[in-house]
């Protein structure tokens, strides 16, 4: 990561993003002009208490919801344009998703599950095997393809996951608390598969979390307060900030 | 900065006829609980209907036969409709994780119309069967004159009520879940 910021791609725009939940009286604005820039290939978290609009730009950004107001760019692509079809074609090429409660399909095997995204992108089906089981063996379940997601536990649910995400080949990797179901040692484990993925791929990931093990591998970190991007973090200030505290 | 193109693909049909098979076959002890409620409506619907057509020494007159299959098409309705509705809410989550998965709209509908044209197949044609051919049979025996082609119809048309209910009742749910914001569908638990 040795080019300067003023040099890196930017994956993810989002430009006065206002979303607002309910109507009249009763309504909450989770979020409350959110403007941010995402580059191609780092490592982002986005932090918050419960209740920030944390999950709310997160789903923003991977056009699960769209905005009230303002608008959000996912390659120079505006999001709150795109027709139903189109959103689920960018969802199937460009972003790649890994929840927290893993969200496999139940009823297909490991296998299945990373292959599944292929298909809907037009892939032949030996070809999208082939690569589902290369998936399948850099995230260390290549033997248990034949599994269905109740035969497994929640770390190995985890990484299919985790090669469902980049079945693909997307443009961004969204992890909503990824380790947030999963004990201390296994949550570290799919860090430093995320990390990995991150250096050596070259996969831009994009994680909701308050996990503290994450954010030290993290490029840089969002702080979201009452529906607005309260403070930008980079590596390098944490870094210091560690440095000096010691 | 990369452009994406869009070009629409749908997936081959066999994806979705797979998908819908394997969630019959995973979930089976469940959809045959779903199917078992549907053949019990189409079963008492189809015997009341026996009733009327085999017109033996029944102490109703036609106005009544016709207000009880009135009445047992109404139950099998609400039955069918109900056992359908729970069964596609409770996915909604698996909904949204397709979506998110990159299906379009008609691929999910799609998936839920041919679950649901299977269970409504199998379980109408039993439950019409079985209402039809037990019925026939009390009534011969109490002197009723049953025919064939009477049965024949009675279980037909009980089949074909059968499946219309029952994918309507799937597929209205499902398009109202496909339609959804997948955060919104993501977010649903039940």
């Amino acid at each position: 990561m040795s080019s300067t910021v003023a040099e890196r791609e930017v994956v993810v725009r989002t430009v006065d993003v206002v979303k607002q939940y309910g109507e009249g009286e009763a309504a909450v604005r989770a979020l409350n002009g959110v403007t941010c820039e995402i580059y191609t290939g780092e490592y982002l978290s986005i932090m918050g208490p419960s209740g920030s609009g944390k999950s709310t730009l997160f789903n923003m950004v991977g056009g699960l919801d769209k905005p009230n107001e303002g608008s959000v760019f996912v390659n120079s692509v505006d999001i709150a344009q795109l027709t139903p079809r189109e959103l689920a074609f960018l969802r199937c090429h460009t972003i790649g998703y890994i929840f927290q409660t893993f969200n496999l399909i139940t009823v297909r095997t490991a296998l299945e599950n990373v292959t599944l995204p292929m298909l809907f992108a037009g892939t032949p089906p030996d070809e999208a095997e082939e690569k589902a089981m290369e998936l399948l063996t850099l995230v260390g379940l290549g033997h248990r393809y034949h599994h269905r997601p109740s035969e497994l536990s929640g770390g190995q649910q985890q990484r299919v996951a985790i090669a469902r995400s980049l079945a693909n080949s997307p443009s961004i990797v969204l992890a909503d608390e990824p380790t947030g179901n999963l004990d201390l040692k296994t949550g570290q484990e799919i860090i430093d598969l995320l990390r990995h993925l991150n250096s050596d791929r070259g996969v831009t990931i994009i994680s909701a979390t308050h996990d503290h093990k994450m954010l030290d591998v993290s490029d840089r970190i969002f702080h979201i307060r009452d529906g607005q991007l309260a403070k930008v973090e980079t590596r390098a200030e944490q870094d210091a900030l560690a440095n000096s505290a010691a | 900065m990369k452009q994406t193109t869009f070009k629409n693909v749908d997936p081959p049909f066999w994806v979705a006829w797979n998908q819908a098979k394997a969630s019959i076959r995973v979930r089976f002890f469940r959809q045959m609980i779903t199917t078992a409620g549907i053949a019990l409506g189409i079963a008492f619907f189809c015997s009341m209907q026996t009733i009327r057509v085999a017109g033996g020494p029944t102490v109703q007159s036609e106005d009544q036969l016709r207000w009880l299959v009135g009445t047992s098409l109404v139950m099998c309705l609400v039955g069918v409709t109900n056992s359908m509705l729970m069964s596609v809410t409770e996915r909604f989550r698996e909904i949204g994780t397709i979506k998110c998965l990159g299906a379009s709209d008609g691929f999910i509908v799609k998936v839920f119309f041919l679950e649901a044209l299977l269970l409504g197949v199998g379980g109408s044609a039993t439950g019409a069967i079985l209402g039809t051919g037990l019925m026939s049979f009390v009534q011969s025996n109490q002197g009723g004159h049953v025919t064939l082609l009477g049965s024949f119809l009675t279980a037909l048309m009980g089949t074909v009520i059968g499946v219309v209910m029952t994918v309507c009742a799937a597929v209205a749910p499902a398009i109202q879940a496909a339609k959804m914001p997948a955060a919104a569908a993501l977010r649903m638990d039940i």
